[in-house]
């Protein structure tokens, strides 16, 4: 909370409490928008230690609005990591066996270079002179990443919503460098549905007048009246109708009767606003907008002549993926196409749909039946590659 | 969707079929026995393909690659000749099209081998003749109205759609109820009448 409250910018974007990598003009990052960006640098977290041979490194691919302190307590909310319930000494992703990575994705706004970080060109931050960016460009610099730890092949490949969209690019991309990927509760391809709920977040954005066409920083402003009502439409996608209904139905906030006004009566429109202003507190809202635009961007079956199984051919990774049957964001049938194209191209694939109530966010939170079949995912493929248990 | 899930004697009887590394599909792999035992003593390349979300999840945490599926649906998804082996235990009589699933299994392997209960076996005969009463077994235990298994068929109806489909047998064992081989020697009726189970190991 400090680092967006202390002053006009974001701290955390230029010096991130993690540690972070800086490339130099004689590495710059090739984006998709048909640029260089350069110089860049990737913020990130590792657990655990790299053995001898490098192969027991997992890289952890965060969602929207996620960042690299995925198993430990986050500098900018205090709270704990946010898969700390999976990662850790012990967990089901040891990390007194394995060395996991993870980075802030290239547009993003906790240290890796993102709208919030400082353009050297101008010295001011890069606002929407930043080109967009896609989920490749953030694979891109994942690789860059890795490269720098002189890891050759990563043992898997994990994440869950825009996680999962970067775990199938890297097993597209980078087949030979994947051992295993194991995507959550994601796509393909963003559906014409959540590209549209993006549009309204990012609508909500730009139509605060904080906002100063993006420039906010430079005006001592930050939009948060549109940030967090972008979050609350968001977080609405996020649970389900019969978990929220679970949760609130229609109980009223602190009060016996309806207020006949538009304060929030009712439980659920209090949640959502404490919500919409947590948020605000810990993320960049043009970070939001670039965030949002590559999923929204994200098709790899485009990339590869329209047929999916073209993604994967002759792929040797292996393959599990997980959907939640209550995921209205990314329906099992999405998990289902991917499963299907990847039969086709004879790729070694489970894939489980979990019986839940609670929604997208599921991958999140302690769902026991997820952790028993990342476990035996996990621990399949760790004898395959012929770690040590 | 497996006709009994205690009762498995055709596994071993499959498994003997498969030499060792092969790649092998298996359709309808329940609880994953047949491909945890085919990984152990035979270490091939086992992938599965179940109906139930149990039987899937329970697979992939045993670290079993299978995906959550349907034989009548989702074969037309793996590619021609993509496995040495396809298998398809005590299934095809749960499936909603058995000649088509039959059909795409020679397709996706270089040979299928097929396992199933004989709906000729005397004492379904009897329960029918006798009891006129829709047969209740050991080896079949549901009631009419329960039961998954929805295209029965007897050792010689199994053989004629072979022929059909124009599948070479090249190997054929029927099973008594002890879980017994019946002798090669012995006739087609013979089998039909005696045999419980049959399993097949056919080509295209």
């Amino acid at each position: 909370m400090a680092a967006l409250r202390a002053g006009k910018t974001n701290n955390e974007a230029d010096q991130p409490s993690s540690p972070v990598l800086r490339f130099g003009p004689d590495k710059p990052l090739k984006l998709d928008a048909g640029t260089l960006l350069s110089p860049f640098q990737v913020a990130y977290q590792t657990y655990g230690t790299l053995n001898d041979a490098r192969s027991n490194a997992i890289l952890v691919c965060h969602a929207l609005t996620g960042d690299q302190h995925v198993g430990s307590t986050n500098p900018v909310t205090g709270k704990p990591g946010w898969w700390e319930v999976l990662i850790g000494p012990g967990k089901i992703i040891d990390t007194n066996r394995f060395f996991v990575i993870c980075s802030n994705v290239i547009g993003g706004c906790l240290g890796s270079t993102g709208p919030a970080s400082t353009n050297p060109a101008t010295g001011k931050p890069y606002g929407l002179d930043l080109p967009i960016i896609t989920i490749r460009d953030m694979v891109r610099a994942q690789q860059m990443l890795i490269d720098h730890f002189g890891i050759e092949k990563l043992f898997c490949v994990l994440g869950g919503s825009m996680g999962g969209m970067q775990v199938l690019e890297w097993a597209s991309s980078y087949p030979e460098r994947v051992f295993s990927a194991l995507p959550i509760a994601t796509g393909a391809r963003h559906s014409s549905q959540n590209i549209a709920f993006h549009e309204v977040g990012r609508q909500a954005v730009m139509a605060d007048p904080d906002w100063h066409g993006g420039k906010y920083f430079e005006h001592g402003k930050r939009p948060e009246k549109g940030l967090a009502v972008a979050r609350m439409a968001a977080h609405i996608t996020y649970l389900s109708e019969a978990a929220l209904h679970r949760k609130f139905g229609r109980n009223l906030q602190d009060r016996e009767a309806l207020t006949f006004g538009f304060d929030a009566d009712f439980q659920i429109e209090s949640y959502l606003r404490h919500q919409g202003m947590t948020f605000v507190d810990r993320f960049d809202a043009n970070s939001y907008l670039y965030m949002t635009r590559s999923m929204d961007y994200f098709d790899l079956a485009a990339d590869h002549g329209g047929r999916l199984a073209d993604a994967f051919a002759g792929t040797k990774t292996r393959f599990c993926l997980v959907s939640f049957t209550s995921d209205w964001l990314f329906p099992t049938e999405e998990s289902r196409s991917i499963v299907h194209a990847l039969n086709a191209a004879g790729a070694s694939v489970s894939f489980v749909e979990i019986e839940t109530d609670r929604g997208h966010d599921a991958f999140l939170l302690d769902e026991p039946e997820l952790f028993a079949a990342i476990n035996g995912f996990i621990g399949s493929a760790a004898r395959a590659r012929g770690l040590a248990s | 969707m497996n006709v009994t899930r205690n009762q498995r004697v055709d596994l071993e009887v499959v498994a003997n079929l498969i030499p060792p590394q092969s790649r092998v599909l298996d359709v309808g792999s329940g609880d994953g026995s047949l491909l945890e035992l085919l990984q152990d003593t035979k270490q091939v390349d086992g992938r599965g393909l179940e109906l139930s979300q149990r039987g899937v999840n329970e697979c992939v945490a045993r670290g079993l690659s299978v995906i959550q599926g349907d034989a009548d649906k989702d074969l037309e998804f793996y590619p021609d000749k993509g496995f040495d082996f396809v298998v398809l235990s005590q299934t095809l009589q749960a499936t909603r099209n058995p000649k088509l699933v039959l059909k795409e299994l020679l397709r996706i392997g270089n040979r299928a081998i097929v396992s199933f209960p004989n709906f000729g076996h005397w004492r379904v005969r009897m329960s029918l003749f006798l009891n006129g009463r829709m047969p209740v077994t050991t080896d079949l235990p549901y009631s009419w109205y329960d039961t998954p298994n929805i295209h029965f068929c007897t050792i010689r109806d199994f053989v004629n759609l072979c022929d059909e489909l124009g599948a070479t047998v090249e190997k054929a064992t029927a099973l008594d109820a002890n879980g017994q081989k019946i002798g090669l020697s012995m006739p087609w009726w013979f089998w039909n009448f005696f045999g419980q189970q049959a399993v097949f190991l056919l080509k295209r």
